[in-house]
């Protein structure tokens, strides 16, 4: 149902959505973070023609080399590996791993939200002490505890974090349901013969999936640094795939011997989770959303 | 009031009810039980069974979460298995060294996250304010355990200033609060506090940007009342909101040290969660994840009490 979901309002209010494109192309800062997320896509997606070695052989005989060394622009990595080649595929999962949470969440939370806020009464009641309950844990203690449970694996992190996000959309897209629902269109609407599906998809869907996709947007820059940070704890990724969080991880015992080339990983994760912060916070106020 | 704070408590309970069951779930979302890990592949199927009934594992999900329950209201979290030891112990001691670092991270969050806010509310739209926002969103958008990382790099792998992990000389726990072991402390809290300063100075810029413009403000201006007295009128708006903030992330932290504690080898609850996962350890990991959601549910109760306390423009059914 989301696919149609998204586009509805786009083509329903052509109008607002060129002010929101306009407002945000004048915005320098919104431009800058959307060209560095931009390139980090497709620097992950164009990863074998891009990278200059092989992200997962290495050599022992250059374990630990210094960024600028003839060969390994970058430096190599705690087995040997060329650091450059091993950053770029490791966009790859980590970028997968911080957007496919949010993503479904958004699916999930915005489905069962804008459902527990139209029907209201009793069925509203228990979905959302339901998730009263999910919204009480930290998100990391959540997160680790699922995963920490389910065991490690790519698989369980993402089911984790989806679970950690799910609650959060979930409120927000009750909340706004809630108020849509009480407008006086959807009382005309409804006085007018329309059914309770057409009313949620013509009157409510389009004026609450923008609140709840920039709530959403809001997220990606904490699942990313959960996403690595599950990895890190050994509990995502597992070697010898490259990803940011658990290289980070593979080289904290290098930070004596090779400081700048262990940090390097973190400074990926930091970068790409400024620039979606930023996104947002920009795209909030071309949209107008007030929260 | 006391009422406010009864109807809390009583709606409270269901909630709380519903992380015990979240956490009693934990270990049978597993594949298996918990035994699984521990009983040896060769044992017979009576040996197994015998071991199952002992445990209690045998008896239907429902009557064990019963009995679970009813030991845990009576301090019973069960024994951890990779150490033998009762888990509850291990937990309480653990959750002192991390309530500590939580607690000074909170602080020195609180004052910078405060001050940031503060300024940049105060000149707002100014270049100052674009710094001190700019500031803020690098505390809300950094990996902290890459902070962690960075951190350790600069001031104790370059500089030697301070230990690079543990709580105290030679990897000791025992805490005492003299400068041996305050150096410890000084490298973890700063790194932690950086994300409760990101979130309170935003909190803080954008109510103080909305109460400067609200009327009052300018009527007191129009009144002849100087910045400083507006200040207070500022302060005292500001306040309450500004506390939540800092009380739930403070729970926050409680909850997501394990990153940190996993950085700096701190002898907390995350070093207990790490043990617990890597040992398969399921009665740890359960116990400690109950405690510590408990703590943060119960700590949001009291920040929503005391929010309603301390701001009498609040009133809620």
């Amino acid at each position: 149902m989301n696919e149609k979901a998204v586009i509805a309002p786009i083509q329903t209010s052509e109008g607002y959505w060129r002010g929101v494109l306009r407002r945000l192309s004048r915005d320098p800062v919104a431009m800058i973070a959307f060209a560095i997320i931009l390139a980090l896509i497709l620097m992950a997606v164009f990863a074998p023609y891009i990278a200059p070695a092989d992200p997962i052989r290495g050599s022992m005989l250059r374990r630990l080399r210094p960024i600028g060394t003839p060969g390994y622009p970058l430096g190599a990595d705690e087995l040997g590996r060329d650091m450059l080649s091993r950053l770029i595929y490791g966009g790859r999962l980590s970028l997968f791993m911080g957007l496919t949470p949010v993503l479904m969440a958004f699916v999930i939370g915005s489905g069962l939200g804008i459902f527990a806020g139209y029907v209201g009464g009793k069925i509203n009641t228990v979905i959302m002490r339901t998730i009263d309950i999910f919204y009480a844990f930290p998100s990391v203690l959540l997160a680790v505890a699922l995963s920490g449970a389910l065991g490690a694996g790519i698989t369980n992190a993402l089911v984790s974090l989806t679970i950690v996000f799910v609650p959060q959309i979930t409120r927000v897209a009750e909340a706004v349901t809630t108020q849509v629902r009480n407008r006086d269109y959807v009382e005309a609407a409804r006085a007018s013969g329309a059914s309770g599906f057409t009313i949620v998809r013509v009157h409510v869907l389009g004026n609450v999936l923008s609140p709840i996709f920039v709530y959403a947007t809001s997220l990606i820059s904490v699942a990313m640094i959960l996403a690595s940070g599950l990895s890190f704890l050994g509990l995502g990724v597992k070697p010898p795939e490259p990803e940011w969080g658990l290289m980070l991880n593979t080289l904290r015992t290098a930070i004596y011997v090779n400081p700048m080339v262990a940090a390097l990983p973190g400074a990926m994760i930091f970068i790409t989770s400024i620039s979606f912060n930023l996104l947002s916070d920009s795209l909030r106020s071309a949209m107008d959303v007030r929260q | 009031m006391l009422l406010y704070a009864l109807k809390r408590l009583v709606y409270m309970l269901p909630v709380a009810l519903g992380v015990s069951l979240v956490c009693f779930m934990l270990v049978h979302i597993t594949p298996g039980d918990p035994l699984t890990a521990v009983i040896p592949v060769d044992a017979s199927a009576e040996v197994q069974a015998e071991m199952r009934a002992i445990y209690g594992f045998d008896k239907p999900l429902p009557v064990q979460y019963a009995i679970w329950l009813g030991k845990v209201m009576l301090g019973d979290l069960g024994t951890s298995i990779a150490t033998g030891r009762a888990v509850l112990g291990e937990v309480m001691r653990a959750v002192g060294n991390t309530l500590m670092l939580a607690a000074v991270a909170t602080m020195i969050g609180f004052f910078f996250g405060c001050l940031f806010g503060f300024v940049a509310g105060y000149f707002r739209n100014s270049p100052i304010d674009r710094i001190a926002s700019l500031l803020s969103v690098l505390g809300v958008s950094v990996p902290h355990y890459w902070l962690g990382m960075v951190m350790v790099i600069i001031f104790s792998v370059q500089l030697n200033w301070l230990p690079a992990t543990g709580a105290g000389p030679g990897g000791s726990t025992d805490w005492t609060w003299d400068w041996v072991h305050i150096r410890h402390l000084i490298l973890p809290a700063i790194t932690m506090s950086v994300i409760p300063m990101g979130v309170i100075a935003r909190t803080v810029r954008a109510l103080v940007a909305e109460i400067l413009s609200q009327e009052f403000v300018h009527a007191l201006a129009a009144k002849g009342l100087m910045d400083r007295g507006i200040f207070r009128h500022v302060v005292k708006n500001t306040a309450p909101t500004a506390l939540a903030v800092m009380g739930l992330q403070l729970g926050y932290l409680l909850g997501g040290s394990i990153l940190i504690e996993t950085v700096f080898s701190w002898p907390g609850t995350g070093f207990l969660l790490n043990l617990a996962i890597f040992q398969r350890d399921l009665p740890l990991l359960q116990g400690t994840i109950l405690v510590l959601a408990m703590f943060f549910v119960m700590l949001n109760l009291l920040v929503d009490v005391l929010q309603t306390a301390l701001d009498p423009r609040i009133q809620r059914g």
